[in-house]
């Protein structure tokens, strides 16, 4: 497991954070929530696999079926 | 030294989501207190699984039944998944959410408590007169 993912989404919040910024100072407010959701989207399925994967350890280790 | 490396990566990671927050970034703030949470995790899955393969060899060479402490095993790991998922909606202040998760958990571990509730009234039963 590595760190990087940690700073990958946190790099990937802040730049967003700025395109948000500069899309709503040119009057694209419509952009700048696809551009949010989008990367909610894309940040989501790095974590979602994660979580599977917890969740399987989990179940193995505890015996949970 | 894990050790370090765990609070070295809990605090980068709370330096992190503060900033996010800073810049009104809540959904990421939440993905990356998760991640730190699953990482966290990752790292200890080793002695965790350690620790449990000691007391079910322990609980073997005691004669112990078996299904009980299995039982036992399954209550411990829903109640880590359950804390998993209710801290996460806490955090994100879904307060209501949160308890309905640890709803859920309790009836469930009840259900699996069930048995050994039955065994310990049959055993009082048995010793009473």
């Amino acid at each position: 497991m590595d760190i990087s993912l940690i700073f990958k989404i946190a790099s990937i919040g802040i730049l967003l954070g700025i395109l948000n910024i500069i899309l709503d100072k040119a009057d694209k407010k419509e952009f700048s929530y696809i551009v949010t959701l989008v990367g909610v989207i894309i940040v989501f399925g790095m974590v979602i696999t994660l979580i599977s994967r917890l969740f399987d350890n989990i179940r193995a280790i505890f015996q949970l079926y | 030294m894990e050790i370090v490396q765990i609070v070295g990566i809990g605090i980068i990671s709370t330096i992190l989501v503060i900033l996010l927050k800073q810049s009104n970034r809540l959904e990421f703030a939440l993905l990356v207190s998760t991640i730190t949470g699953l990482i966290i995790f990752a790292l200890v899955i080793d002695k965790i699984k350690y620790i449990v393969d000691t007391l079910g060899n322990l609980a073997r060479n005691a004669n112990m039944e078996f299904t009980y402490f299995s039982t036992i095993l399954k209550i411990i790991g829903i109640a880590y998944i359950v804390e998993f998922g209710a801290q996460i909606s806490r955090d994100a202040g879904e307060n209501a959410i949160a308890s309905k998760i640890e709803l859920g958990g309790k009836v469930i571990m009840m259900v699996l408590a069930m048995p050994i509730i039955l065994a310990l009234l049959d055993l009082i039963l048995k010793i009473l007169p």
